[in-house]
């Protein structure tokens, strides 16, 4: 820990349009700019859902408008069965790249981080700024796969191999559509190493005076401990998307075997395996669902702590068990390889780590449910959310049981229920985190309040609407209904399509839901009710700054000095039930653990 | 609100189970050898997975209830035991489960993969490529002839490349679209991918097993009761992929010797 009570200015205030507002060095305008590159994604995500929900429900129904997105994807206004896989590919990978990552990680993170840990910035802020820009232009590369060639890769965001390594003769997109899609993928490594590295530094580095480790709120730990995954997962996942360019491009074969025959021509490949890229994938990809949860229990939890007037039963256990997923995340990762033709001892070796991780997921629960107990629970807008990730990651936490086992897997493999297990316990439930830290933080990055009844019709059509499609997503895996199919022409299928169609409508109607948000977050930006700097009586030191939105330098001339712990609520002190961290107050408090 | 949201919680929760407890999307009969172990871990699992589910949601609601109406002058409690209590039961209820369910999760996953096929089981071979199955009987020498992928080719139904006037063994192979089995015979099934993965998924026999191009795989499995079920592909592999799939005819021996003499006749 670094005495930085001196005023330190790593950069003046920008004064040009472009410094201030695009090129900014400043986290804060990179927080939100990750935020409107979530923002943007989540609708072209979302909206790829709604077709891909309607094909589903009824599969020759004409979309308006359809064929404007592509006239050979959609003749007519009828998807091709490839199209269908091409969006599906499209949806997965915006969704849980620039969506789940960005947003509770990147964006929250790098408003706050900085703030929480008491800095005027973080300590590379080009690196930076990079990061975001970076993540930029991967996003437009993944765009721009939509008009290009023969489309975008059909080949699903994991991208399995030899499909997706053989070339165009693997289908449309396998081409072009691959290489743009890998070569995205590597570049927003790139930007999360970047970020990564930023929030490491920023966490260990720059905290101000008596902001000890102990003393970081849930949320920053929560990004800290991503920050070190992320800088260990992606940087497997950027040379595997590389190799995965030179097979398309320079003639290798890192990823194809020998004696294929695609449309009866032997294949110009040899000596490379196809479980190699499984094996590299899944190192990334099992961590990654941590990436995109992680965060969200740290919002969660600093926005249930404030609604509930009391600190959680034990900062610290809270802390080792997020620290714990993180660490077992990457001992786990075999269980989307059971019946891969991976050895199937390795299955066992896999399925143990995988059963253990319940375990720190269990505490986390249990202290959640634990600490709600004598609470005096605020109901707002952000603690619902809050409470809404609860019971989502229960759910979809639930679900991991059967998919821990190998024996049990045969019969729920790439089905419906797995797609139903992680669209609740990271789809869902990191966007509930998502929806609550944007409810809770809106005051202090924009100024003013968001709109409360509006926020509650849209917590409400939210969190029913999303019960309605992702549980029985799990009924019809149990039933056998293969996931990524552009229609159930198999006939024990059939009669499961009215669960689908029911699925779709609920899909439509959630996601119009999701226009109030807009709506409210666009209104209450301009014209919101003014926030004051404190309005939730919450301790953590992004409410203590000199003015809200902060300033350029967060803290004005004076970092702040830390005297207490994160969550010093259910006290008495001279303003409330509560002591801000940055108060030099002294009061008896029963929660003091650091 | 608190207490509205309270009861949509339980609400949620007990229409979720509601079709889970009434079977009403549910796993197909089992018709193999090794399926009981595998319904059984799964009826397991899926009581503890669903009390579990239910007895956390109740919770959260309860709690949500009580202490969402809480009056600004009540005091701040906290949960006797606090965090301790905590981190005892997630270590003795899910480490119990964990192990219950690992130890006999084994036993059913060691029924299917690490026993051996008796020596008389019988030997199909199964050649997954886009967007289909062949399967391949080794006639009456019992051996298959070798492959030659560069003689693959569809337009001349040669779809495995068997190489009919040089290779012995090839000679009396049987190429078809269709499996046939016969019940209560123990079959041997050596998968092959001709081109991209796939996958042989069956639900009713409790059978799914990728197949990885460059590496050959093989498993095993008895069907108990006569009767046509559908193969299909789990793996996406391609535009075609939501149409890949193939028969499976489980008949008496004596229908199935019938069948396979019409297919050589056919070859």
């Amino acid at each position: 820990m670094h005495d930085m009570s001196h005023t330190v200015h790593h950069h003046a205030p920008p004064t040009s349009f472009i410094r201030k507002h695009i090129f900014s060095l400043d986290h804060k305008v990179i927080g939100k700019q990750y935020y409107g590159l979530a923002l943007v994604a989540v609708l072209v995500g979302m909206v790829l859902s709604w077709i891909m929900r309607i094909h589903l429900g009824w599969t020759n129904y004409a979309i308006p408008g359809l064929h404007l997105l592509s006239s050979n994807g959609a003749p007519g206004n009828v998807m091709t069965p490839e199209y269908y896989l091409q969006l599906m590919t499209m949806h997965a990978t915006i969704m849980v790249f620039f969506v789940l990552t960005t947003a509770p990680f990147a964006a929250f993170g790098n408003y706050f981080l900085p703030i929480q840990v008491g800095a005027e910035d973080m300590p590379f802020p080009h690196f930076n700024m990079m990061s975001f820009w970076v993540t930029f232009v991967a996003f437009l590369v993944l765009v721009a796969s939509f008009f290009v060639g023969d489309g975008p890769t059909l080949g699903g965001w994991t991208q399995y191999a030899p499909l997706s390594a053989v070339g165009a003769v693997g289908g449309p997109g396998e081409g072009m559509g691959v290489v743009l899609w890998a070569a995205s993928i590597a570049i927003f490594c790139v930007g999360q190493l970047l970020g990564s590295l930023n929030f490491i530094t920023t966490t260990l580095d720059m905290r101000t005076r008596g902001m000890s480790l102990w003393r970081l709120p849930l949320s920053a730990w929560a990004w800290f401990i991503t920050s070190c995954m992320g800088l260990t997962a992606f940087a497997v996942l950027m040379p595997a998307c590389i190799l995965l360019i030179l097979d398309h491009v320079a003639g290798t074969s890192f990823f194809v075997p020998s004696n294929l025959v695609i449309n009866d021509q032997l294949q110009p490949h040899s000596g490379g395996s196809t479980l190699l890229w499984q094996h590299l994938f899944w190192f990334f990809g099992h961590p990654e669902v941590y990436i995109a949860i992680v965060p969200g229990m740290g919002i969660v939890s600093h926005v249930l702590i404030t609604n509930m007037r009391k600190p959680m039963l034990s900062h610290r256990v809270m802390v080792y068990s997020m620290g714990a997923l993180a660490v077992l995340s990457y001992m786990v990762y075999g269980h989307h390889m059971f019946v891969s033709g991976m050895n199937p001892v390795s299955s066992l070796a896999f399925s143990f780590p995988t059963l253990i991780i319940t375990i720190p997921s269990t505490i986390i629960v249990l202290i959640w449910l634990g600490s709600l107990y004598g609470a005096k629970l605020r109901i707002n807008t952000a603690s619902l959310f809050a409470l809404g990730f609860v019971s989502m990651f229960i759910s979809g936490g639930v679900s991991g049981f059967f998919l821990a086992q190998p024996s049990i897997d045969i019969m729920l493999h790439a089905t419906y229920f797995v797609v139903g297990h992680f669209h609740m316990v990271m789809g869902v439930a990191a966007m509930f985190g998502i929806f609550a830290g944007t409810y809770f933080w809106f005051p202090k990055i924009f100024g003013r309040m968001m709109n409360e009844t509006l926020g509650k019709v849209h917590f409400w059509l939210s969190f029913v609407g999303t019960y309605c499609i992702f549980m029985p997503f799990h009924y019809l895996g149990m039933a056998g209904n293969v996931r990524r199919y552009q229609a159930f022409v198999i006939e024990y299928m059939q009669p499961l399509i009215p669960v689908h169609r029911f699925i779709t409508v609920a899909a439509l109607v959630t996601g119009a839901a999701q226009f109030i948000f807009l709506y409210n977050l666009i209104h209450s930006r301009f014209w919101g009710k003014p926030a004051t700097d404190n309005p939730w009586q919450a301790t953590s030191l992004e409410w203590s700054t000199p003015t809200t939105p902060p300033p350029h330098n967060n803290f004005g001339d004076k970092l702040p000095v830390v005297y207490h712990d994160p969550y010093q609520y259910g006290v008495e002190s001279s303003t409330g039930d509560y002591l801000m961290q940055a108060s030099p107050e002294q009061v008896k408090t029963a929660y003091d653990e650091a | 609100m608190g207490k509205f949201f309270a009861v949509t919680i339980v609400v949620i929760a007990i229409a979720s189970a509601i079709p889970i407890l009434r079977h009403t999307w549910w796993m197909a009969p089992d018709i193999s050898t090794h399926g009981a172990p595998i319904d059984e871990q799964m009826s397991e699992t899926m009581a503890e997975a669903g009390i579990s589910f239910l007895a956390s949601q109740i919770i959260l609601a309860l709690f949500i209830w009580k202490f969402s109406s809480s009056r600004p002058s009540d005091p701040i409690k906290s949960f006797p035991g606090g965090a301790k209590a905590m981190v005892w039961a997630a270590f003795l209820l899910v480490g119990t489960e964990v192990l219950a369910l690992g130890v006999f999760g084994v036993k059913a996953w060691a029924n299917v993969y690490f026993a051996p096929p008796a020596a008389n089981a019988m030997p199909v071979q199964v050649q997954a490529g886009q967007f289909a199955f062949y399967f391949r009987y080794p006639g009456p020498d019992g051996t298959f002839g070798p492959l030659h992928p560069d003689l693959i080719s569809e337009s001349n139904a040669n779809f495995y490349g068997i190489d009919v006037d040089h290779d012995q063994d090839s000679k009396d192979d049987i190429v078809t679209a269709e499996m046939a089995i016969p019940v209560n015979r123990e079959i041997h099934l050596l998968m092959h991918a001709k081109d991209v993965g796939h996958s042989f998924f069956v639900p009713e026999l409790r059978v799914q097993q990728d197949f990885v191009p460059g590496l050959d795989l093989s498993m095993h499995f008895t069907a108990t009761k006569i009767g046509r079920y559908e193969i299909v592909c789990t793996q996406l592999c391609g535009l075609g992929h939501y149409n890949m799939k193939a028969y499976l005819s489980v008949m008496s021996q004596e229908d199935f010797d019938n069948w396979l003499k019409k297919q050589a006749a056919m070859q």
